[in-house]
């Protein structure tokens, strides 16, 4: 048979649906069918599931029948519980319809333990399931057989999987399978991506460092010929591509009220008008919001204009999972109008009717933008239609950005990961809980799994004694190693418990530490006394946005106001705030995206050029005009630091658009930096576009008195001890270690038979993290945390670029009052928190009250 | 961008213009606050001491209790071999540094102040086999602690029946002067206990910041210390089980990053 040609009862299936098989469907079967593997990147709509389905179900239909039990055939891995389930459902009719003998099971967190055990002894077809239980799967002592037959691994939305340390796990559990069974192919299925060569690589066994014959050499002799530290030169092996071109292009709109927008803000009020008439005129939309905060609000004000009670609906992490699931079925039933959302909707089960898609504020970056107006309209040949609506005026740039942006199909995903250590520590222990591992081919499985194919065999060797022992200079733990080398030079497991405490501990997804809240009742009659039992639960809150609560403050939860009255045991207790009450409360955390490199020089590129800003709404040229005249403008690689006077205070203000996190860092290590110049620093602000510092000495005087001095306050030098020091007192890196240390099984998400509540984790690994940082400073565990911060919450590696970028090119203006472009930046201050760290402050200003109290 | 290995600390750098900024000093952001006060709190506060039974004492920074009069240093709840513990138990290898930690700790006190007398007030080792985990180099370290003092460990719950081998003199209870120290904070105590066990942590919740520290708690009739020990946790001081040993209120002495801070319980956050 021609290798694109389908058996004729596929012919005649698809025939029957008046369907013909799509050209990739085609190609993939073919590649497949020679024996490599392939990655397909296609728009929403193209049918991608089915195409990578479609190999394995013509293979297993071809296959001769056998009475004997057969191993797995094909293994799909999906980011999603609901999108396995969702998977499984659509594959029944074309297996039923065409009568083919395949069974296929679902395998996920909630399958009962005895169908795990019988899909181990009796393995179906196809198998559905998550890189968390691959990973189980991979570290049980029967793995070797039950994937020994493994033909075809499926890898769903694997461009969302690869950006995160689940995708580590993934490409060693993936690598495992490539030597379990040599002629695997691996399939992956992909959004449009930047570099689809990165995920090429990742889907194939990259070239294994050491040769045939040192394979004999001992552990010793090995480590002393270095064989491991040569690189094999040459080309990285790649899976095949299909692309699937186009679709057609998206009707895509900035939607203009005619409204002067605001300086800063993301809340988009004035908007909201405008956004219900869109509703009204569609059946069904999806309003994209970047923070929880924000959807709560938008859920708010949509009511607050909803006259004609559209079942409008509410959609986020925090809210309880019942009534999310509430909120899903209910759109899969068409019963909704609107659902406004965050990023939870991002990826996920189709819901066919969505007609309209809005993102409210800023888009942050063009693949992000891309993929939401892809959930609008499932269908590859109709347009997608969507509408960007700016908070700000800032956000109107970024939006005209990504405009353009998309127009072009430019696409901003990121950079291939290098893989964590953390997530290797917990592979490693996986890996002996299977089998007794040999040291040396273990290491160039790993090594053939693309994050970690530059991994040196010293780390490598860290890791595995890590694992061991801890990997502690003190060498205090041998007597109670996990796994053990034996004479025969194989490491093994030391007892079932261990293995026991790693199946207990799998998976890269570190929830913090979140308690629940619940409505209490006022009890009548008796103002703030409350009776803490009987409320219902309504969602959770993260534990640290819980510990800055006092009674009596005022937040905005599941579309509510509530009032904090008290935490009981794990419980936050709240109850309904009287009608017309405003959240005091700002913010509770929440997903926020920086604003990706892409769009950020774009939006440079758009201020600098005075010609392109006809293709702006008249009030940003307007505002850029006059930030012209006033001061000057960015350049579009240059950095703009001005310096001003304002009510008994000096300013400095910097607009380096790397996003607000890269801005924090910067905040944090400038102002040490003027902190030692004497200019007195007393506090930052920053957005995704700017930062403002203040000070109580004549920042302009001093810099114009020594030349270079701005120069050296920017110098990229500060990523060193600065950033070290800082890094001491970091409660964000202390988060980042304790999202380490639990991957990498330091400390323990739950004992067999005994839940440990995120509260406990908390307390000891910050006591844990300043012990282990002044001993031994350059311990995996800490160059991991390092490793995060760079791309995580510090964003470290982004602010070195733009250190980097900006040397010899920093323009400073001194002016005698606050610009128009700085206004938007100090419009921040007094929004949120200024410092992030000193203790001592908030313990001062409280023991003055109790003062206070004692003098009178 | 890819590099061949992880990321390593980075150690060398130029300190030349912006000099070193080792010495912990400060926020800049804080400076303000603190220096608004500064003033007041001048008078108000020059040491931070109190008096029990009409002994003086002084609350130090490093979490110990200073007796001038007696040239005796208290500290409690030291839990030596805590990381050790449970590797031996649960094999969960924490970093094996707190006993040297928290001996590093207790060396500058003891290099600062030039105590007589040092009284471990219990719960010194974190289990009763702690002593036999002990590295040499921090048993050396203890034992050089102990030379030229008189050395009391007083028993806890964690370590009652400590083996031999670690040097001092073992007690129950010790009474000095008015004082009585103890491990056990005792539900009818008279005036004048010390006492640790329950590892006082007092948390400040404002501006949208919490800080939690640990702290001394006393009612100017008994005061429980706070836990010394680099890897003990902490109980907060609005726990119920403190409103028995204080009905009439407390004040906390929380321990900052500069110096001792006085709260009162009413300002104090629950967890």
């Amino acid at each position: 048979m021609p290798e694109g040609r389908l058996p004729t009862e596929f012919e005649a299936w698809f025939a029957a649906r008046g369907w013909a098989p799509r050209p990739h469907q085609r190609d993939l079967l073919s590649i497949v069918r020679a024996g490599r593997s392939a990655l397909l990147v296609a728009p929403t709509g193209a049918g991608k599931t089915l195409a990578g389905f479609l190999p394995s179900l013509v293979a297993l239909s071809e296959r001769p029948p056998s009475r004997k039990a057969r191993g797995l055939h094909t293994l799909y891995i999906s980011p999603l519980k609901a999108l396995a389930v969702d998977i499984a459902r659509n594959l029944e009719a074309p297996i039923a319809e065409m009568s083919l003998p395949i069974r296929v099971e679902t395998r996920t967190g909630d399958t009962p333990s005895h169908k795990r055990t019988r899909q181990i002894e009796r393995p179906p077809d196809i198998l559905l399931t998550t890189p968390e239980q691959l990973a189980l799967l991979i570290a049980h002592r029967e793995a070797e057989e039950l994937f020994s037959e493994l033909s075809c691994v499926v890898l769903d939305e694997l461009h969302a999987l690869v950006t995160s340390k689940r995708g580590d796990l993934l490409s060693l559990g993936l690598a495992r399978l490539h030597r379990l069974s040599p002629n695997l192919t691996a399939i992956g299925l992909s959004a449009t991506v930047r570099e689809p060569d990165d995920l090429r690589r990742y889907l194939v066994p990259q070239r294994s460092r050491s040769t045939e014959e040192s394979g004999s050499l001992s552990f010793q002799e090995r480590e002393r010929r270095g064989v491991h530290d040569a690189v094999a030169p040459g080309p990285t092996p790649m899976a095949d591509l299909v692309v699937v071109k186009g679709g057609a292009a998206p009707d895509l709109h900035l939607l203009d009220t005619g409204l002067t927008l605001p300086l800063a803000g993301h809340t988009a009020t004035q908007a909201m008008p405008a956004i219900y008439d869109l509703i009204q005129a569609h059946r069904t939309v999806l309003i994209f919001v970047n923070t929880r905060l924000q959807a709560e609000y938008t859920f708010q004000e949509l009511w607050r204009i909803n006259e004609a009670s559209l079942p409008i609906a509410l959609h986020h992490g925090s809210l309880d999972a019942t009534q999310r699931r509430r909120v899903e079925a209910a759109m899969a039933a068409g019963q909704l109008r609107a659902i406004v959302c965050t990023a939870t909707l991002d990826l996920g089960i189709d819901w066919g009717d969505v007609d309209l898609v809005v993102n409210i504020g800023a888009p942050k970056g063009a693949s992000r933008i891309m993929q939401r107006i892809g959930r609008a309209n499932h269908r590859m040949d109709e347009p997608s239609k969507a509408y960007l609506v700016p908070g700000n005026r800032f956000e109107i740039l970024e939006c005209q950005a990504a405009l353009d942006a998309v127009e072009e199909a430019a696409q901003d995903t990121p950079d291939a990961r290098l893989g964590a250590p953390d997530v290797l520590a917990q592979h490693v222990l996986g890996m002996a809980c299977a089998d007794a591992f040999d040291p040396l081919e273990l290491y160039d499985e790993i090594v053939s799994a693309a994050p970690y194919a530059t991994l040196s065999w010293e780390d490598f060797e860290a890791v595995v004694d890590y694992v061991a022992t801890g990997g502690y200079a003190l060498r205090a733990y041998e007597r109670f190693a996990k796994i053990v080398r034996g004479p025969d030079g194989l490491w093994r497991v030391r007892d079932a418990r261990i293995a026991q405490q790693y199946r207990m501990n799998v998976g890269t997804i570190v929830e913090s530490a979140k308690v629940k809240v619940r409505l209490a009742r006022g009890v009548r009659g008796k103002p703030g006394a409350i009776l803490p039992k009987g409320g219902r639960v309504l969602g959770e809150i993260e534990e640290d946005f819980a510990d800055t609560l006092t009674p009596g403050d005022t937040f905005l939860f599941a579309g509510e106001v509530l009032r904090f009255e008290g935490l009981s045991e794990d419980e936050a207790l709240a109850t309904r705030a009287g009608p017309g009450t405003d959240p005091a409360i700002p913010s509770y955390a929440g997903a926020k995206f920086p604003l990706s490199t892409f769009l950020a020089a774009r939006v440079r590129a758009l201020i600098a050029d005075p010609f392109e800003w006809d293709r702006l709404p008249k009030q940003v040229a307007d505002y850029l005009l006059l930030q012209r005249q006033r001061s000057i403008l960015p350049g579009p690689d240059g950095l703009l630091v001005e310096t001003f006077p304002r009510s008994g205070r000096y300013y400095l203000t910097a607009f380096p658009f790397e996003g607000r996190l890269a801005h924090q860092t910067l905040g944090m290590l400038l102002t040490r930096r003027m902190e030692r110049a004497r200019l007195r620093p007393l506090g930052f602000a920053a957005n995704d576009y700017g930062i403002a510092i203040w000070m109580t000495r004549d920042i302009s005087d001093a810099i114009a008195r020594a030349p270079g001095f701005l120069a050296e306050l920017f110098a990229e030098d500060m990523l060193g001890d600065d950033l070290e020091a800082w890094l001491d007192e970091s409660s964000m890196m202390k988060r980042t270690f304790r999202q380490c240390a639990v991957i990498a099984g330091l400390i323990e998400r739950r004992y067999p038979g005994q839940k440990k509540t995120g509260r406990q984790v908390t307390m000891s690994t910050d006591l844990v993290y300043d012990v282990l940082r002044k001993h031994q400073p350059d311990h995996l565990l800490l160059r991991a945390a390092r490793q995060d911060a760079a791309t995580g919450l510090l964003d470290v590696a982004r602010l070195g670029m733009m250190l980097r970028r900006i040397q010899g090119r920093i323009t400073h203006k001194a002016l005698d009052r606050v610009s128009p472009l700085s206004v938007s930046v100090m419009l921040e201050i007094g929004r949120e928190k200024v410092y992030g760290e000193g203790a001592d402050e908030i313990l001062a200003e409280a023991e003055a009250q109790l003062l206070e109290e004692a003098l009178g | 961008m890819r590099t061949r290995s992880w990321p390593k600390p980075k150690r060398s750098f130029s300190k030349k213009r912006w000099g070193d900024d080792r010495v912990k000093r400060p926020f800049p952001g804080q400076e303000d606050a603190i220096l608004a006060l500064g003033q007041r709190l001048e008078r108000t506060i020059k040491t931070p001491s109190l008096t029990l039974a009409g002994e003086a004492l002084i609350l130090d920074l490093c979490g110990g209790l200073w007796l001038a009069a007696h040239r005796t240093l208290i500290v409690s709840d030291l839990h030596l071999e805590k990381g050790s513990a449970y590797a031996a138990r649960s094999g969960q290898f924490l970093p094996p540094y707190d006993t040297r930690e928290t001996l590093a700790c207790l060396h500058e006190a003891v290099a600062r102040l030039d105590p007589a007398r040092v009284v471990a007030l219990g719960d010194s080792f974190h289990d009763s086999r702690g002593p036999e985990r002990m590295e040499p180099g921090d048993r050396a370290m203890v034992a050089a602690l102990q030379a030229g003092r008189d050395w009391i460990w007083i028993a806890g719950n964690h370590d009652h029946a400590v083996s031999e081998g670690v040097g001092g003199r073992y007690a129950e209870t010790l009474v000095m002067g008015g004082l009585t120290l103890r491990h056990e904070p005792s539900p009818d105590a008279s005036e004048g206990e010390i006492a640790g066990h329950l590892h006082p942590c007092g948390k400040v919740a404002m501006r949208g910041r919490a800080v939690r520290r640990r702290c001394f708690v006393t009612d100017g009739k008994r005061l429980v210390m706070p836990a010394f020990g680099a890897y003990a946790g902490g109980l907060n001081v609005r726990n119920p089980v403190f409103d028995p040993l204080f009905p009439g209120g407390f004040t906390a002495h929380l321990l900052g990053d500069g110096r001792v801070f006085a709260i009162g319980k009413a300002m104090l956050a629950r967890d």
